[in-house]
């Protein structure tokens, strides 16, 4: 199979590399660019362990080619911060030990980026109905909701 | 002012951290992207692998035609068992009667006996042309014919699995204790059932991954796993493979999650070994989740046929059981297919008096991956059928659930109590948590709220669930019996180094477990540093002469105490060393928040500053009082501790879709001192929602040819955010255990509890229409069968 060029914008980074067209984004991301903080859970898009945001919105990148990235502006969990300057929401996440074994984190990071934009987020089911296109099998949740709870009011100026 | 005695000088300086919310160190790296799974490793010239799996359950192999994939681009080689001529072969023995070890070839040599079972092995360039290779392999299979169900393959009719496995029975054992078919033959009062607990998957959220380096001009091998027993896999692969351990490292690094699906030897860990070392070149192996769900070690699969007697009050006189455990098609390694199903009757009787017990157990071959152990390991099921049990007692007097438990839990001065299978219970707060919970839901408002509900078309229940569980379990009993490996010790080596920093080694492995945080607050509030200061190095069987790793709730109560006793050792020697410097007696020496001082004099110094006289000033003392500070010291509890729990669940049931939620779940339990009250809501939180999903969600449905049904997350549900409600998690600390720290091992207990309260909740719920919970997973579809059957006899 030919191998295509593909630029994209990683992390605010523009680069091109060369993939063949069939290789998931979520493979490219991890072999080709080395990013391997998005993880690969099962491959058929349910559990968004490789949830990463394209153009601004969160896909689930096993579920894409590597040629969909293709002038494409990706933002994954290396952009989001690094250990000495972590992202409010990985603040909040180690405050709250919404995390155990970290393989599911960096798509939870993802989706919780988004849904502090884009839902209202009023109570804590609908945290958790947000949350919902994400599989954790450590956390049980309770401590991620409790993050995200912390974070909704901090956006809304509410002190619980 | 006050008359306060004076505070004890150690304890104002020394701050303490045992017990503490520490944030954890593992966080940073997981949170960014920057943690280390095996899957992440790359290495130059390494190649990939892709397995060709049984798409029958039970056939012998009349041939294996790998031409074309050969042949195809990109391909480095593709093998069969017939390729290696020293085929490795795995295998659990056990000192156990009546039971007899199954063998299994890495690659399956002359018959496959699951779904799922490797054939061949391509190693490509890449894993995209080792699957397009993969799909090359010709595969001819003769069927042997499949007894996929547990109860027909102990007929004798049912095909055999294996030659030396007669009758399909793998072990069978018996616990009795008094007359327990006599008292239930005379009693007047007797509840029986036939419970049954699917086979699930433990599903970690990381598959299972393995890269294998081999260095050919150090003769070193090195093989990283998604293992969390990489001193279990390193003995069995040094021992198969024939190589000594300084030349053979196993390296288990960030490791996303486990519940028991990666604590055993996998054929792909020696394959991929295997390879590295005859190809020369780095080999990686990642499995995708249809593998996981047919090849990784399943959880649990029971019958539990029981009867309970007992008095006109309620009070237990004696139970018997018949158990069933479908153990799949391989005796699993090292554990043995004796692990899960024993315990199921090792537990049975649970915290309660029964005078009278016997239990049988039988474990089973058939056409399926094997199970191995899962968070709760047997307790899920024998909880489960105990719980029942109690409540259907309970209904019979018509007596309320806390009430029938508080009759019959063991009290706080009869421990240390004995039950009926030979189980030690000591101290814990079996009635404490049952009163804490109970206090916490008003049973009697509850009632008028389920009444009222009723007339809505929602049927509401609420249920107990009441265990106690074996935890840290030392070197006099072994995790499965007759079992070959001490599980019961921990060595833990604490050094302070020339730059004054300390460092701790064990041979646990974490997948989750946080042990780079709590064990680094052992460290540090037994040392007198901050928690922060401390490294906490695992997971690397170059690190320690042996060690087993991180499973069975046992790493905070054996690696904790461990990490104490080498920590105290340690604090002697700076002590010495610092009295020498000071010229001072040792015993006047005190740390805390990284300094070494002398109370009340001007005797100060940091850890570095000693490090700097004791390893790098040749001055500063004299050559005898420059030892090393350094200590190795071993811990092994030798029993274990008991950890109690009741956990409330109440559910919500549409009366017109049947769906089930759990609407509320409290959990009230004694696992001693917490060392990180963050950490331990966490392990209870993550095993209630296992649990939820034990009782609720989780099937692997085998169909009678032993085709998996449920082989994709599409198809095999777990709990998500939105199936979970609120947890609400009391502490209760009655009397520590004997141990160094205090602790009881806690990781599992969530999974225990929570199936049991939630089929008891259920089972309130339609109490009414006659109906009640023997099988677990309950769905809507299951439930709406036994509505049907009810009404079909009515």
């Amino acid at each position: 199979m030919t191998a295509i060029d593909i630029t994209l914008t990683v992390n605010g980074e523009t680069m091109t590399t060369r993939a063949e067209p069939r290789m998931l984004a979520s493979d490219f991301l991890r072999e080709k660019l080395g990013l391997t903080g998005t993880h690969v859970g099962c491959e058929h898009g349910v559990c968004g362990a490789c949830t990463i945001k394209l153009n601004g919105v969160t896909a689930r990148s096993c579920l894409l080619f590597a040629g969909q990235l293709d002038g494409a502006e990706v933002t994954t969990v290396e952009g989001l911060g690094s250990p000495r300057r972590m992202h409010r929401i990985q603040e909040a996440f180690r405050k709250h030990h919404a995390l155990q074994c970290g393989f599911c984190t960096p798509g939870f990071l993802m989706t919780v980026s988004e849904i502090l934009e884009t839902e209202e987020l009023r109570t804590d089911d609908d945290i958790r109905d947000a949350l919902s296109g994400n599989l954790c099998r450590c956390t049980g949740y309770e401590h991620i909701v409790r993050a995200v709870r912390e974070l909704v009011n901090e956006r809304d100026g509410v002190t619980a | 002012m006050t008359d306060a005695p004076p505070a004890d000088q150690s304890q104002t300086v020394r701050p303490k951290y045992i017990g503490k919310k520490v944030e954890r160190f593992e966080d940073p790296r997981l949170l960014t992207g920057r943690g280390l799974y095996s899957a992440d490793i790359k290495a130059d010239r390494m190649v990939h692998v892709a397995f060709v799996r049984s798409d029958q359950a039970h056939a012998r192999i009349v041939s294996v035609d790998t031409d074309d994939a050969a042949a195809a681009p990109g391909v480095i080689g593709v093998f069969t068992a017939a390729d290696f001529p020293e085929l490795p072969e795995l295998s659990a023995p056990s000192a156990m009667k009546d039971y007899h070890a199954t063998v299994c070839p890495v690659i399956a040599r002359d018959v496959v006996r699951y779904v799922g079972e490797a054939v061949a092995v391509i190693v490509a360039q890449d894993r995209y042309l080792a699957e397009d290779a993969a799909a090359l392999v010709m595969v001819d299979l003769d069927p042997l014919g499949a007894t996929a169900d547990p109860v027909a393959a102990l007929e004798p009719d049912a095909v055999a699995l294996h030659d030396n496995v007669p009758g399909n029975k793998v072990l069978e054992r018996v616990f009795e204790t008094g007359d327990a078919p006599g008292e239930i033959a005379k009693a007047q009062h007797k509840v029986s059932a036939r419970f049954r607990m699917r086979r699930k998957a433990p599903l970690a959220m990381e598959t299972r991954s393995y890269v294998a380096q081999y260095d050919s001009g150090r003769d070193q091998l090195v093989l990283h796993t998604s293992s969390n027993t990489p001193g279990v896999v390193r003995d069995e692969l040094a021992r198969l493979l024939n190589i000594p351990g300084n030349r053979f490292q196993v390296v288990s690094p960030d490791v996303g999650g486990s519940f028991g699906g990666k604590g055993s030897v996998y054929p792909e860990e020696a394959i991929v070994a295997m390879l590295a070392r005859d190809l020369e070149r780095p080999v990686k192996y990642v499995s995708d989740r249809l593998e996981d769900l047919t090849s990784t070690s399943q959880a649990f699969d029971e019958i539990v046929e029981a009867t309970l007697a007992f008095d006109k009050d309620g009070t237990f006189i004696a139970l018997d059981a018949e158990v069933i455990g479908d153990i799949g098609a391989y005796s699993i390694v090292p554990w043995t297919a004796a692990l899960e199903p024993v315990q199921v009757v090792s537990f049975l009787p649970g915290p309660y008096r029964t005078p009278h017990y016997r239990g049988r157990v039988r474990g089973v071959c058939t056409p399926k991956p094997p199970t191995g152990p899962y968070r709760g390991v047997g307790r899920p099921a024998a909880v489960f059928a105990m719980e029942r049990l109690v409540d259907m007692a309970a209904a019979t007097l018509g007596l309320e659930a806390d009430e029938i438990r508080r009759r019959n839990l063991v009290g706080p001065e009869e421990f240390p109590f004995r039950i009926g299978s030979g189980i030690r219970w000591d101290r814990s707060g079996f009635l404490e948590c049952l009163e804490d919970a109970a206090s916490s839901v008003d049973v009697a408002d509850f009632r008028k709220r389920q009444a009222e509900a009723r007339k809505r078309g929602k049927w509401l229940g609420l249920g107990f669930g009441t265990y106690a569980e074996l935890t840290g379990i030392g070197s006099r009993i072994a995790v499965a019996p007759g079992m070959p490996i001490n599980t019961g010790n921990e060595t833990a080596s604490v050094r302070v180094d020339a730059t004054g920093a300390v460092t701790a080694t064990f041979a646990t492995a974490s997948h989750g477990q946080s042990l780079e945080t709590t064990l680094a607050q052992i460290v540090a509030e037994e040392l007198g540093v901050r928690p922060s200061d401390v490294t906490v190095k695992q997971g690397d069987t170059a690190l320690t002469p042996h060690g087993t790793g991180t499973y069975a709730s046992r790493s905070a109560v054996i690696g904790g105490g461990a990490a104490i006793v080498s920590t105290r050792s340690l604090l002697k020697r700076v002590k010495e060393a610092a009295g020498a410097l000071f010229d001072v007696d040792p015993d006047t020496v005190e740390t805390g928040d990284g300094e070494i001082f002398v109370p009340e004099t001007n005797h100060r110094i940091t850890f570095p500053e000693l490090a700097q006289a004791v390893y790098s000033d040749m001055k500063a003392l004299p050559m005898e009082a420059r030892k090393p500070l350094e200590a190795q010291e071993n811990f092994d509890p030798y029993l274990g501790t008991t950890t109690a729990a009741t956990h409330v669940a109440e559910v919500e049931i549409d009366s017109e879709t049947l769906a089930i939620r759990v609407t509320r779940f409290i959990v009230a339990e004694d696992c001693g001192r917490m060392i990180n009250p963050l950490v331990v809501d966490g392990q209870v939180h993550g095993g209630v929602v296992q649990g939820i999903g034990a009782a609720l969600l989780e099937e692997l449905h085998y169909d009678d040819t032993g085709q998996l049904l449920s082989a994709t997350l599409a198809d095999y549900l777990i709990a998500t955010a939105a199936e979970v409600p609120a947890l609400d998690v009391h502490h209760l600390e009655t009397e520590l255990p004997e141990n160094p720290g205090g602790f009881r091992g806690m990781g599992e207990g969530g999974t225990i509890g929570a199936p049991a309260a939630i089929a008891n909740a259920i089972s309130d719920a339609v109490a009414h229409l006659g109906i009640e919970v023997q099988e677990l997973p309950m769905t809507p579809n299951k439930l709406f069968r036994l509505i049907a059957e009810k009404q079909g006899k009515d």
